[in-house]
């Protein structure tokens, strides 16, 4: 997983490698300076010697200036390095998604690969700056402040060497205590924030039914197991500071006792223990304990940020399940199409099939309509035209080539389809449109909105092909964003056009005329059309009628009016509801 | 200014809320922090003292004698002791107040919106509501846990060495004082920079965030239009942007402590020569051990400066959480002067004839029976007893009974959802109990709008709606609300089983009332094929249903509730014209005897209505039955024919 995510350092190797090594720089004159202060009290103050204060004072702004200048510059390569990294987890994550086929897609849910894009991006960054600052600078603290301290007295340094594993094990427990009931905690915040997200989505069903006592119960029961268990945890954690500080007074207390005893019983000779020397042990024994509590942090840190790690390869580990043939197809002779013993499952799972065994022979330029009800898995017959999931059994075939030989780029080209979950972006109308062909010129785009039957209400609005679609679409009605989205397919001039219940929110009227202008302005294009209207394909060539995942009729309408049941009890439903239901 | 204003004036509210609830324990731990400062504090100070009492004289002894210094020693083991045991109390204790001020505040804060008007979350879109419970929390914790106590521990330390440091030396001090405010100057300066660039941070991070959310949202549609390269060149300009703000904003955040820290070392030298200088001149009576002293309470002084200096990005952010915060608590709430309630009731056997008849009919019923019940000859009960009545109490003291039957009407309503922008003018319509309405019209006619009234989700302008005839102004929100049912176009379902999810409805309703629901909606056939049936887990508002499932699933939540007025608003639309027609029927004997208001997009669906309301920019153009309005060869005729198209 670290070797995955460290991939993604890239250019900012430099900066990730520059930050620790000012950090040792920094960390070794954290160490230097307490003692170049030590010295200044022992041989500047305590013996009234304004040139030696001047001396070591001067040598003291120098190392000053100089941890001042490596701790900024530490900090301006672990920005860039932290701020970069991030940079390209997002980049490396969002250029995979854009490989992943509709299957990837619908194996992560939408939802949750934002939340690995935002929030997950987000913490492992601040876990990786903190990684690149903490885990060198405590370690250098630690060595340092016991090295110097060793110089001192290798006697006293044994104090430390004999509390560390005491606080270290301390600290290990509390740790270990604690970090189930935080990942606990984590997860119990999931539902949390379902319960609001629920409540904000569903608040005219809650207002209507009056059940604002009933979601305040459900909030307030997952808010008290929140408190419950953050407040358990954070009472084990409230070990932490009086460990430290147990550890820190031990330290200072054996130390005044064992150095003052140390300092009288060697005075007067040479090489004997100094008070400014036992003030100086004294700062390191703050240093060591404080680079370990620091590293306990950090651990912590790490913990916590693992799960979103992990979340983040697994977006970039996923392979998408669509891959490009080699060689490729780049011409698509016609838009024929045929299925070939074509069963489908989701899940590649021959035992879920939702469609089983289709075989139809759809000519060049031909409209075919096909009608169904709820679930009987029209969609997912016409998903396998561009690609959009493999067949688990059988071959699809579109202009005499199975689709899998086509360069997929080529074959959705050729293969335009408005799905049924239609989708503008933020942009003006015209940018929208253009989707279908960047190129186009404002004829071509007014021509594909008349056939759509959109330019008229595009021309309704007061600033035209400029306005402003605002996200998702919600400034324009169901119907013309439909129409708008039927246009923008046009664009592409595909030699196959499908439209996947696209026309459901177009008045009857409309709907005839955008059949028409097909009809008669692309005849050579293969047009498939899911409805629910009887309306909407009776004037097919053909029509399909699905029934559980099965064809359970083929013919013109003539033909299924006299053999297809289902096609008979659709049509009289709707016939006797008035002949359009709109 | 005013900006710092609003700080503090939050700062204050939340203090309300850490010190507030739990008083006792709150000046537990005030002391406790306070003792544990005292015990840090005499450590530094005891050095000084251990050096110069104790040390320095039993360097000039021949035959030291360390009963002295071990008294000191033990004596300073008894205040580490009981700093340690302050430490671990007020850290212990602060721990549940942190959470419990946390608990309050969510729960405070989802009480209240559940109060507000719908107008709100018209308003203000999820995403911002739910940063209230996730980001601006967060940060609320780490600064009520970490922040609070280290401030109020930093703030107790500084008062302890200063005056420490004034009993040494009034000079040094003075001259401590003027570094001092250099160095936070200095980190001010920084600060601020680096909370710019914060800012900056956070608005690119939310144009990242966003792209992402509508660019992840589209992926199929971008896949279908082979779009990646564009989606990549734009994600590329904004996550470059997000980069280069971000790493401007942290690189001004990673500087600032090596800046105090250094600039505190760099005034401990300045401190030595100035000083030295005073006590080698014999200038304010310094002696040197004073200076070594005062060096050290120097840095005492600067440490929880720095300290400070690092919590104040927590704290401004958690502040800018806190106060988002307050705004949401401080919403006004839907205003509710009603007083007319709903009240089960069962009619005395004391009761004249005319009066008991009403106990057989139920809800609803025909016009010959009495809409008021005196007093005398009501008895409220808890039991389902089948008849709901108003309970009206007058000023006159006097209180009455009206059945609920469900009997609405509009009396010249005006409406609109921002001011001086009228959607509905002058509607008037009536709906006798029992009777099927249908709204017609193009998308913003004011269908929907309608029934919102209804419900009082908005409140109306002019005119009057009357419920049973009684104002529904006058009648408690709550109870209004209970007496509609209500079916969605856009179904919204809850984690949870299908089972608990049409129980949504009633929530005392039996499992073999909801299995009744559910059959008469004609969900039953497609719960029993779900994999655990009635016990189906729901998630994800029930991703793993069809649209038309799910809105089969509400029409049973909103049987289940058996409302004697039903409000439809395009509940079949996504359900296949051959299924909508089973579902009718269910729907049919779902609607009788109630007053049932219909919009549907389809026609089909209302052409058996009492009455077809044809409704054209916030008016009512054409109302009556379906053959009278085809006879009428109006609007309706010709979208009936499909002449004329519909959005």
């Amino acid at each position: 997983m670290i070797k995955r995510l460290a991939k993604c350092i890239r250019q900012y190797k430099k900066d990730s490698i520059l930050a620790p090594t000012f950090i040792v720089g920094e960390g070794a004159l954290e160490v230097v300076i307490p003692l170049l202060m030590a010295r200044l009290i022992d041989n500047g103050i305590d013996k009234g010697s304004i040139s030696s204060i001047l001396q070591i004072g001067g040598l003291l702004v120098i190392c000053c200036v100089a941890s001042l200048t490596f701790g900024a510059l530490a900090g301006r390569h672990a920005a860039r390095a932290s701020a970069g990294f991030a940079r390209n987890l997002r980049h490396d994550m969002y250029y995979k998604v854009q490989e992943y086929s509709f299957a990837n897609i619908d194996k992560f849910s939408t939802a949750s690969i934002v939340t690995r894009l935002t929030t997950d991006v987000t913490n492992v960054q601040n876990a990786f700056q903190m990684m690149i600052r903490m885990a060198v600078r405590s370690p250098i603290l630690l060595v340092f402040a016991l090295f110097m301290a060793f110089g001192i007295s290798p006697k006293l340094t044994m104090i430390y060497v004999c509390i560390i594993p005491f606080l270290g094990a301390g600290l290990f427990v509390i740790v270990k205590y604690a970090h189930p009931l935080f990942e606990r905690t984590f997860r119990t915040y999931d539902k949390l924030n379902t319960v609001v997200q629920e409540n904000l989505h569903g608040i005219r069903v809650v207002k209507s039914f009056v059940r604002e006592e009933h979601e305040q119960e459900k909030f307030g029961e997952v808010s008290c197991s929140i408190y419950k268990d953050f407040t358990k945890a954070e009472r084990i954690v409230a070990f932490n500071m009086p460990l430290m500080q147990i550890s820190v007074y031990t330290c200072m207390l054996l130390l005044s006792w064992m150095g003052a005893r140390m300092i009288v019983g060697s005075r007067g000779m040479a090489g004997g223990m100094t008070t400014g020397q036992l003030m100086s042990l004294i700062s390191y024994a703050m240093q060591i304990l404080m680079s370990l509590m620091m590293l306990s942090n950090f651990f912590v840190m790490m913990i916590i940020s693992k799960a979103s790690a992990e979340r983040i390869v697994e977006i970039l580990d996923e392979e998408s399940d669509l891959q490009n043939p080699n060689p490729a197809l780049t011409e698509m002779e016609n838009g024929a199409v045929s299925f070939r013993g074509v069963s489908f499952s989701y899940t590649k799972d021959p035992a879920k099939l939702c469609l089983k065994d289709i075989n139809l022979e759809i000519r060049s330029g031909e409209t075919v309509g096909i009608i169904g009800g709820t679930g009987s898995a029209k969609s997912s017959l016409v998903q396998l035209i561009p690609r959009l999931y493999d067949a688990t059994i059988g071959s699809v075939e579109v202009g005499g080539r199975d689709v899998r030989e086509y360069d997929i780029e080529t074959l959705r080209n050729e293969v335009a389809m408005v799905l049924q979950k239609n989708v503008l972006f933020s942009g003006t109308i015209k940018e929208n449109l253009r989707w279908g062909n960047p190129e186009a010129s404002d004829e071509e785009v007014i021509h594909a909105c008349r056939l759509a039957q959109a330019d008229d209400f595009i021309r309704e609005f007061p600033d035209g092909y400029d306005t402003y679609i605002e996200q998702g679409g919600s400034n324009v009605s169901g119907g013309q964003r439909q129409r708008l989205c039927i246009a923008r397919a046009l664009l592409k001039k595909p030699k196959i056009l499908i439209l996947d219940d696209s026309t459901s929110a177009v008045d009857t009227k409309t709907d005839a005329l955008i059949r028409k202008a097909f009809r008669e302005e692309i005849p050579d294009t293969t047009k498939f059309i899911i409805a629910q209207r009887i309306s909407s394909v009776e004037d097919a060539d053909k029509i399909i009628v699905m029934d559980g995942g099965t064809v359970h009729g083929f013919g013109t309408h003539e033909e299924l009016i006299e053999k297809d049941n289902i096609y008979r009890e659709v049509y009289e439903s709707q016939v006797k509801g008035g002949s359009g239901d709109e | 200014m005013n900006n710092n204003k609003l700080n503090v004036k939050t700062a204050k509210r939340l203090f309300g809320y850490i010190a507030g609830q739990n008083k006792i324990q709150f000046a537990l731990v005030l002391i406790c922090i306070f003792l544990s400062t005292m015990a840090n504090v005499a450590g530094s100070l005891f050095l000084q003292i251990l050096i110069d009492n104790y040390i320095e004289p039993l360097l000039l002894e021949a035959a030291p004698v360390f009963d002295g210094l071990v008294r000191a020693i033990l004596t300073m083991a008894f205040i580490y002791a009981a700093g340690v045991v302050s430490t671990f109390f007020y850290n212990w204790l602060m721990a549940g107040i942190s959470q419990g001020v946390q608990k309050r505040i969510r729960d405070k804060m989802f009480a209240h919106m559940q109060t507000l008007p719908v107008r709100y979350f018209d308003t203000h879109t999820f995403g911002d509501v739910m940063s209230h419970y996730t980001n601006d929390i967060d940060t609320l914790r780490q600064m009520v846990s970490q922040s609070f106590p280290q401030l109020l521990s930093s703030c107790m330390t500084i008062v302890m060495v200063f005056c420490a440091m004034l009993y040494t030396s009034i000079y040094l001090t003075l001259f401590i004082l003027m570094t001092i405010t250099c160095l936070i100057l200095v980190s001010k300066k920084v600060a601020g920079k680096s909370a710019s660039f914060f800012i900056r941070q956070q608005k690119s991070l939310g144009d990242v965030n966003g792209y992402i959310e509508e660019m992840v949202s589209g992926q199929k549609v971008i896949k279908v239009f082979c779009h990646e390269d564009e989606a990549k060149e734009e994600f590329d300009k904004k996550n470059d942007e997000l980069c280069r703000n971000a790493s401007s904003a942290n690189t001004f955040a990673n500087i600032l402590a090596p800046i105090t820290m250094n600039l505190g070392n760099l005034q401990y030298v300045l401190l030595a020569v100035f000083g030295g200088l005073l006590a080698v001149n014999g200038i304010g009576g310094l002696t040197l051990g004073a200076i070594a002293s005062f060096l050290q309470l120097s840095r005492s002084f600067t440490m929880p400066i720095n300290q400070m200096s690092m919590q104040i990005n927590a704290i401004i952010m958690a502040l800018a959480g806190a106060e988002r915060i307050f705004r949401l608590i401080d919403e006004e709430p839907e205003s509710d002067d009603g007083y007319v309630t709903l009240v089960r009731i069962r009619v005395k056997e004391s009761a004249p004839e005319e009066y008991r008849r009403v106990r057989e009919a139920g809800t609803g019923g025909g016009d010959e029976l009495p809409e008021q019940i005196p007093a005398e000859f009501v008895e409220e009960t808890v039991e389902r007893s089948g008849i709901w009545a108003w309970k009206h109490p007058h000023e006159t003291g006097e209180v009455t009974y009206t059945r609920l039957t469900g009997d609405v009407r509009f009396f010249d309503v005006d409406f609109g959802y921002e001011e001086n922008k009228i959607v509905l003018h002058n509607v008037s319509l009536y709906a006798k109990p029992g009777q099927k309405i249908a709204f017609v019209g193009a998308t913003g006619a004011g269908k929907t709008t309608i029934t919102n009234l209804i419900n009082r989700f908005y409140d109306i302008d002019d005119g009057k709606i009357r419920y049973d005839n009684i104002n529904i102004n006058k009648i408690r929100k709550t109870d209004l609300r209970r007496s509609l049912g209500i079916v969605l176009q856009d179904t919204n379902l809850f984690t949870g089983t299908v089972m608990e999810n049409i129980r949504y409805g009633r929530l005392d309703a039996s499992d073999e009332e909801v299995r009744r629901a559910a059959k008469l909606a004609n969900a039953d056939g497609f719960i029993e094929r779900l994999p655990d049936g009635y016990d189906t887990m729901i998630t994800g508002n029930g991703a793993n249903l069809s649209q038309g499932q799910r809105q089969l699933l509400s029409i049973a939540r909103a049987a289940v509730a058996d409302p004697p007025v039903m409000i439809l608003d395009e509940a079949t639309s996504s359900i296949d014209t051959r299924t909508e027609s089973i579902v009718q029927r269910g729907m049919d004997s779902l609607m009788k005897g109630r007053t049932v208001f219909v919009i549907a997009h389809r026609l089909s669906t209302v052409k058996n209505s009492n009455a077809i309301l044809v409704l054209e920019h916030g008016r009512v153009i054409e109302r009556g039955s379906h053959e009278q309005l085809i006879e009428e060869r109006g609007k309706y005729y010709q979208l009936y024919t499909g002449a004329f198209e519909l959005e």
